[in-house]
């Protein structure tokens, strides 16, 4: 029982850690890369700027942590989502999968592009 | 009715005597619930879009690398994924998105004292306070952001 215990608290704390970087960092950056850039609010950053931020190993690293993160406080809420929202308790292992296999895949995809 | 009937089509004749002396069949006590119950109230929808703002969280991790990757990849590429993001689709799914990302942000911050409970100097911190520093925090962190990509750094 306290192997479950822990585990379920590593669980929560991470869904935490993904709430909360998730609202402090991704409200501004989908208002500036997907409104205001793309309905000419704003000029859109020169692709020399950007790049050299990009490449930058703090950056890479930041994004990396907010990507997984992100992905895993995703994963906590639309597991919870399906399984009492929609009922839909005897798919629970199926939903699981789909859940943390996203997590994994999109990680690895994150750290592919950042990292690659 | 149908479970009812379930239940009892359950005993057959056939089966031993001892099980079917056992009195109540020992089953857990499952209420049912609809699977629209969260159309019921105004509160119960508010909890589910809070809920459902996970996925447009989850849109933007694909957004922004798919952003990252172009921009790794060149100014032909950068370009192409601006001109990309002004079509009205994606627009209009990141408008609904940075709805839902706000609705998750203010709502967090908004819980943020519920789930922290900090003391100073042997008294409660108001919830108030904890909350309103959780909003600083959050325009620090945008002010921060939009400095960085706007040519700050």
């Amino acid at each position: 029982m306290a192997r479950r215990s822990s585990s379920e608290a590593i669980g929560w704390l991470l869904f935490s850690a993904g709430g909360m970087v998730s609202a402090l960092l991704v409200p501004v950056l989908l208002l500036l890369f997907g409104v205001v850039f793309p309905l000419g609010l704003l000029a859109p950053p020169e692709h020399a700027h950007l790049s050299a931020v990009l490449r930058h190993p703090f950056i890479r690293i930041a994004l990396f942590v907010l990507c997984m993160l992100s992905l895993l406080h995703w994963a906590h809420r639309f597991r919870y989502t399906l399984h009492d929202g929609l009922q839909l308790k005897q798919l629970n292992k199926l939903i699981n999968l789909l859940c943390y296999g996203g997590v994994v895949a999109g990680s690895s995809w994150a750290a592919f592009v950042l990292f690659g | 009715m149908s479970e009812l009937a379930r239940e009892s089509s359950m005993q057959r004749p056939h089966e031993a005597p001892t099980q079917r002396a056992v009195p109540a069949q020992v089953r857990p006590y499952r209420p049912r619930v609809s699977r629209f119950w969260w159309l019921r109230r105004r509160s119960y929808l508010l909890f589910v879009l809070r809920e459902l703002s996970s996925v447009f969280v989850a849109w933007f991790v694909v957004y922004l690398l798919l952003l990252v990757d172009a921009v790794y990849q060149g100014p032909d590429p950068y370009r192409r994924f601006l001109e990309w993001s002004g079509r009205p689709w994606v627009l209009v799914l990141n408008m609904v998105a940075l709805a839902f990302v706000l609705l998750h942000a203010i709502t967090w911050f908004n819980l943020a004292p519920k789930a922290m409970v900090l003391r100073m100097q042997g008294r409660r911190v108001p919830a108030r306070l904890v909350a309103a520093a959780h909003f600083a925090a959050w325009g620090v962190a945008s002010g921060v952001v939009a400095w960085i990509v706007l040519g700050g750094l």
